[in-house]
């Protein structure tokens, strides 16, 4: 099974923090309320969970790939 | 353009329409909501708008950079006669579209993040139990909307935003005279009211640095030519403190009269403290307590579903009904605290309540704190409590868009 990678893009983020209310394994928000990616290589277990957050994000910041992103 | 006024306007279903129940859509809406996702509906000046009752087409139209919320704009629709006055033309960051909306937006997110409402959580508990044990005091009955549904949020956002809570019953006041006005006339009148109030405090801020509160610190930040200049200061003060309470308490007073008719629910929220946070975001979508998810106008063409929204036309999101999409929602009339269980740990949580896109409300996280800690103590305070007059006897508001009670008699 190949491992999934999630991404955060602070450019589009909000601060609403739906991210990190579904997922606070993996997502944070910082100083600014801003949205960070704590663990881009994401756990089998919670890859349903990480999709969710991604569903939930008003802004469409967050980008599930198979691999790690550039930039 | 819109459509002009014409006679086949007349035939459209006629916005808004009064729900017959206080956490129900109006009967008309749910009929609406029957006959698909996507509706042309008449407004009270003639004009038609879109008005969208589909969970997936009010994602997509909300997250569309073709959509404008720019409510300055000529063709932006009018949905209420008082969203005619003048006051609510440029109104801060949910009236803007990027990117001013982005910068005014950024300069607020730090005291409005999850971190920032937690670490406020333990006040607003000690607030709301004092309430509970003046209430106990006085003794029943007690009008919950006075007593204890109105003063929590309005003392959360004097305290965030640094506006003296001894003003309270002045910007209460002003704030249900805008948005419960009957004409553009009177809510402009009350919206000046609050303006020049907030021109005065904000004058006392900049004689007097270094005070607490987000207005304090913006009012440092005031640069005529770059990014917050003193009227844009101005109009976020008026946003914040408008958008800061009548939701937030109104939803509080919905939210327990709904939970004190479904006893059993009540019930299962009370044997396990654990449900709180999905029995608030099921509240929240089943009272969707504004109605609306947003109002936009389409700048361009937009295809979505066989339908086209033409560039000039208006798009009113229902929540109320988006909310009840029985695609995303399971017996989407019924309330059930334990919705969010199960399979999808999002299910609950996936209503637009606080809207959705760019604009998804900026309160939201502190909304949810204050509601969690509200329902939980009063119902922990006084375990008796039950509605001081018959449900149908509950004086409701009406007329559009933000929904609630005038009074909430209550006894123990
Ligand atoms: C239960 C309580 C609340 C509900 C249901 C609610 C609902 C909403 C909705 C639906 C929107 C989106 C409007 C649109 O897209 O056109 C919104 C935006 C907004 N809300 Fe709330 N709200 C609540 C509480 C609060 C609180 C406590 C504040 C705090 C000050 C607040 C401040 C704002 C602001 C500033 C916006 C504009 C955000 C933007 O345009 O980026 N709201 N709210
Ligand atoms: S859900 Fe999206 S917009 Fe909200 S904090 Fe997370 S990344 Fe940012």
């Amino acid at each position: 099974m190949t491992a999934v990678w999630v991404s955060a893009d602070q450019e589009r983020c909000i601060s609403g923090g739906r991210c990190m209310a579904a997922t606070s394994e993996v997502f944070d928000q910082d100083e600014e309320g801003l949205v960070v990616v704590l663990t881009p290589q994401v756990a089998p277990e919670l890859e349903d969970r990480v999709r969710k957050a991604a569903y939930l994000c008003p802004s469409r910041a967050i980008r599930i790939g198979d691999g790690p992103t550039q930039g | 353009m819109n459509a002009p006024t014409t006679t086949a306007n007349e035939d459209l279903f006629a916005y808004p329409q009064d729900r017959a129940c206080p956490w129900q859509p109006s009967p008309g809406y749910q009929d609406l909501g029957r006959q698909g996702p996507l509706h042309r509906v008449r407004l009270w000046d003639g004009r038609w708008i879109w008005m969208v009752t589909g969970h997936s087409q009010a994602r997509r139209l909300l997250a569309d950079p073709r959509m404008s919320a720019d409510r300055s704009r000529d063709d932006f629709p009018a949905v209420l006669p008082r969203l005619d006055a003048p006051i609510f033309k440029p109104i801060a960051i949910i009236g803007f579209d990027p990117p001013v909306h982005d910068v005014h937006r950024r300069l607020l997110a730090p005291d409005f993040s999850l971190k920032q409402v937690r670490a406020m959580r333990p006040r607003v508990e000690d607030l709301a139990r004092r309430l509970v044990a003046d209430m106990l005091q006085a003794g029943p009955p007690v009008d919950l909307v006075e007593a204890y549904a109105l003063p929590i949020p309005s003392m959360v956002i004097s305290e965030l935003l640094g506006v003296p809570y001894d003003d309270h019953e002045f910007f209460e006041a002003k704030t249900v005279g805008l948005l419960q006005a009957k004409s553009a006339e009177d809510a402009e009148r009350a919206g000046r009211e609050l303006w020049d109030y907030l021109d005065g405090l904000i004058t006392r801020k900049e004689r007097e640095p270094g005070g607490a509160g987000v207005l304090s610190r913006l009012a440092g930040e005031v640069d005529e030519d770059g990014d917050l200049t003193r009227e844009d200061l101005l109009r976020i003060a008026l946003a914040l403190l408008i958008g800061g309470h009548d939701t937030t308490s109104q939803m509080i007073a919905l939210g327990v009269v709904t939970l004190l008719e479904h006893p059993g629910q009540l019930a299962a929220l009370r044997a396990d403290p654990d449900v709180l946070p999905a029995a608030v975001d099921e509240l929240l979508r089943l009272v969707s307590i504004t109605d609306v998810s947003g109002v936009r106008v389409a700048t361009e063409d937009i295809e979505i579903d066989g339908e086209v929204i033409r560039a000039g036309e208006g798009v009113l999101v229902s929540s109320s009904m988006t909310n009840r999409d029985p695609g995303v929602f399971p017996r989407p009339y019924e309330f059930d605290v334990h919705r969010t269980r199960g399979g999808n740990a999002a299910s609950g949580r996936q209503h637009l309540t606080f809207g959705f896109g760019i604009h998804q409300c900026l309160g939201q996280n502190l909304a949810r704190m204050e509601l969690e800690v509200a329902f939980s103590v009063l119902f922990e305070g006084i375990p008796g409590l039950r509605l001081g007059v018959p449900l149908e006897a509950l004086p409701s508001r009406s007329g559009g868009t933000m929904q609630g009670v005038h009074t909430l008699p209550v006894e123990w």
